[in-house]
């Protein structure tokens, strides 16, 4: 796929620790086509939501990129300087956050906000009509009015989707989405989603959504990446993932999951904890937690490509569906 | 904030002065020392004298009669007749107050003004070696005890180096028309340049000693309060939206993280008024605060309680301004 609009290579974010370097990302590799939704999954800490911040250029110091490179649109984002980087951000890629109420500044009004969005690239003209459209855009209704009010005047579905606006106000081809639905309620959750394939299939935006929940991506993205403990150990299309996984963590996560059609099934939690980041050995990071291990685990586990788009870094991957 | 609100805190604040009043009153009754003799204590006065003086102070009168004497006529903004000077003591205090309050503004505004920008470097080069230096030269200036700190200033800008002056607030040959009772506003209402210039230069020390520890406690107050926000989410969003990074820090961070500082600058003006004693004594500044410590002296009882009553409302109404300005930034507290 040599099209995409986002295109990471061998991405390495390191944070120094009193222990010792942590790679938080670790050799991550990853391509997002315009109006493709990729649903990148993981337990907190494995390292999804630190890789698309290294995209962003939004890491927080101490932690840097030690490694690896970040086509957007066929730009290495690394070599730009960082006024290039910065009118990128916000134009033509965007972020989404988690919690609306805390991602919205008090002290602003929403219309503010978004104006301000608009002005930094330049786009001011008829500010306050493109602000107010922006929100209508997202079903946000008396948008105009609306605009003076301050993020806590906002009920959450209404904040969640203001921010999404302010995101999506400068029309940008990429939003990175961490977490956009986890605090909100299921019919909530189901409209902010909507509202964001809406995008995905009229203006071509192309969609990374970051979450824990398997059950979101399944619903909502052609294609997953799992992620666990900084590296990519999945990937592949959703369905074929989530019917016939390639790695014991995505089993295991699958298997954790509640069913509908099945709610008498036992629920099986993935035994153990992700390892100490500050100490891993060169084997697979997962073994400890793993069922399927065996000696051969304590080497070097890639990500082996399985055809049909998939990859996964398990070394019995055929194995782990029967 | 709804206009019944803000008579409710108002009225809030009326046993706080009461209160205030009633300890200022006992305190200084219950010390020892006459007044009528320090008064007396030049002349030959006959122990006749002595008491018809008394009695014309009305200090012959039981505690309570006087205490309900004195609060009565504060009321009515009679503060009695000042001992010392035998003239009213509301005239004494309206004198001197708005040297004070010049000398007050002058060092609060330095304070802010060196505060907020070292706060907020500390802040986003924190735990580099600039946070850390920055980080011990406020401890330093928070510990400096005033009386000290003004007189080296004295020895090392007036004495050596002579460009300050060593004390007073202006030149005698300079003086201006007294319309406001403030120097450096009088002076531009003259139009006076040369008096503008030796007003400034005789605030500079003064204002400098008594602004200095403020303005190195309300960095400290600055960096944890703007170190907290560039953490906060809507630090990171404000980034994610491509605005500028000066953008991002003095607009979205900052307003926030003023809104603890804004408190502590408010209670720290009022303790200003209480570091005034020392430090208008230090540099011979005719203002409010060497009047107390001098009636203090006299045992010259109604300016003492006059002055005292009116640090008490001064702090009680800057805690109020701090609870509007609170208002004013944080669109989420609607008191």
């Amino acid at each position: 796929m040599s099209g995409a609009l986002l295109q990471v290579r061998g991405l390495r974010t390191v944070f120094p620790t009193r222990r010792g370097p942590v790679a938080a990302a670790d050799g991550v590799d990853l391509e997002i086509a315009a109006g493709e939704a990729l649903g990148v999954v993981g337990e907190s800490g494995s390292g999804k939501s630190v890789t698309f911040l290294s995209v962003l250029g939004l890491l927080r110091p101490p932690g840097r990129i030690e490694a690896g490179e970040i086509l957007f649109d066929g730009r290495d984002l690394r070599r730009l300087p960082r006024g290039a980087l910065r009118a990128l951000r916000g134009r033509q890629m965007a972020l989404a956050m988690q919690d609306a109420l805390s991602a919205l500044n008090p002290a602003f009004t929403i219309g503010q906000q978004l104006i301000e969005t608009l002005q930094a690239h330049g786009l001011a003209k008829d500010a306050r009509a493109q602000a107010a459209a922006a929100l209508t855009r997202v079903g946000i209704p008396a948008a105009a009015e609306r605009l003076d009010d301050y993020p806590h005047q906002f009920s959450g579905g209404m904040r969640q989707r203001a921010m999404i606006a302010i995101s999506l106000a400068a029309r940008p081809r990429l939003l990175v989405a961490d977490e956009p639905t986890t605090a909100l309620d299921v019919t909530l959750r189901a409209q902010v989603l909507d509202l964001l394939d809406d995008l995905r299939e009229q203006d071509g935006l192309a969609l990374a959504l970051i979450t824990h929940d398997l059950a979101v991506v399944a619903e909502r993205c052609p294609r997953v990446m799992v992620m666990y403990a900084g590296q990519v150990v999945e990937t592949g299309p959703t369905t074929e993932v989530v019917a016939s996984p390639r790695h014991p963590y995505t089993r295991g996560l699958l298997e954790s999951l509640p069913r509908l059609e099945d709610p008498d099934r036992p629920l099986h939690p993935i035994p153990g904890q992700v390892p100490d980041l500050a100490r891993l050995d060169g084997g697979c990071r997962f073994r400890n937690r793993c069922a399927m291990a065996q000696p051969a685990c304590m080497g070097p586990t890639p990500l082996v490509d399985l055809g049909q788009g998939r990859a996964s870094r398990c070394l019995r991957a055929v194995e782990v569906t029967p | 904030m709804s206009v019944s609100r803000l008579l409710e805190r108002l009225l809030q604040t009326l046993p706080v002065l009461l209160g205030v009043s009633l300890i200022v009153f006992l305190m200084i009754t219950l010390t020892p020392g006459d007044p009528v003799e320090i008064m007396l204590a030049d002349s030959r006065a006959t122990p006749e004298q002595a008491a018809q003086l008394r009695a014309d102070l009305g200090l012959d009168r039981p505690l309570p009669e006087r205490f309900l004497v004195f609060l009565g006529n504060a009321l009515t903004g009679d503060f009695g007749i000042s001992f010392f000077h035998r003239r009213p003591v509301w005239d004494v205090i309206a004198e001197r107050l708005p040297a004070t309050i010049e000398l007050t503004l002058a060092a609060i505004l330095l304070a802010i003004a060196v505060a907020i920008p070292l706060g907020v470097i500390a802040a986003v080069k924190r735990d580099t070696w600039i946070d850390r230096t920055l980080t011990a030269v406020s401890l330093f200036g928070v510990s400096l005890p005033g009386f000290w700190f003004g007189i080296l200033l004295i020895l090392l800008f007036a004495v050596q180096l002579g460009i300050f002056p060593v004390g007073g607030r202006t030149s005698f040959d300079l003086e201006v028309t007294r319309v406001t009772g403030f120097l450096v506003l009088d002076s531009i209402i003259a139009g006076r340049a040369d008096a503008l210039l030796a007003a400034l230069r005789h605030l500079a020390l003064p204002a400098i000693t008594l602004g200095l520890p403020t303005a190195a406690l309300l960095a400290r107050v600055v960096r944890s309060s703007m170190a907290e926000v560039l953490t906060s989410d809507y630090v990171l969003f404000a980034e994610a939206k491509g605005l500028s990074h000066r953008r991002v820090l003095l607009r979205h961070a900052l307003k926030n993280a003023l809104i603890p500082v804004v408190t502590v600058a408010a209670i720290e003006t009022g303790s200003l008024l209480g570091g005034n004693m020392i430090v208008e004594t230090v540099f011979g500044w005719p203002g409010l605060g060497r009047l107390v410590v001098e009636s203090i002296f006299a045992r010259n009882y109604p300016l003492v309680q006059a002055a005292v009553l009116l640090y008490a409302v001064t702090y009680v109404m800057l805690n109020f301004t701090a609870d509007l300005l609170y208002t004013a930034l944080n669109p989420k507290v609607r008191l």
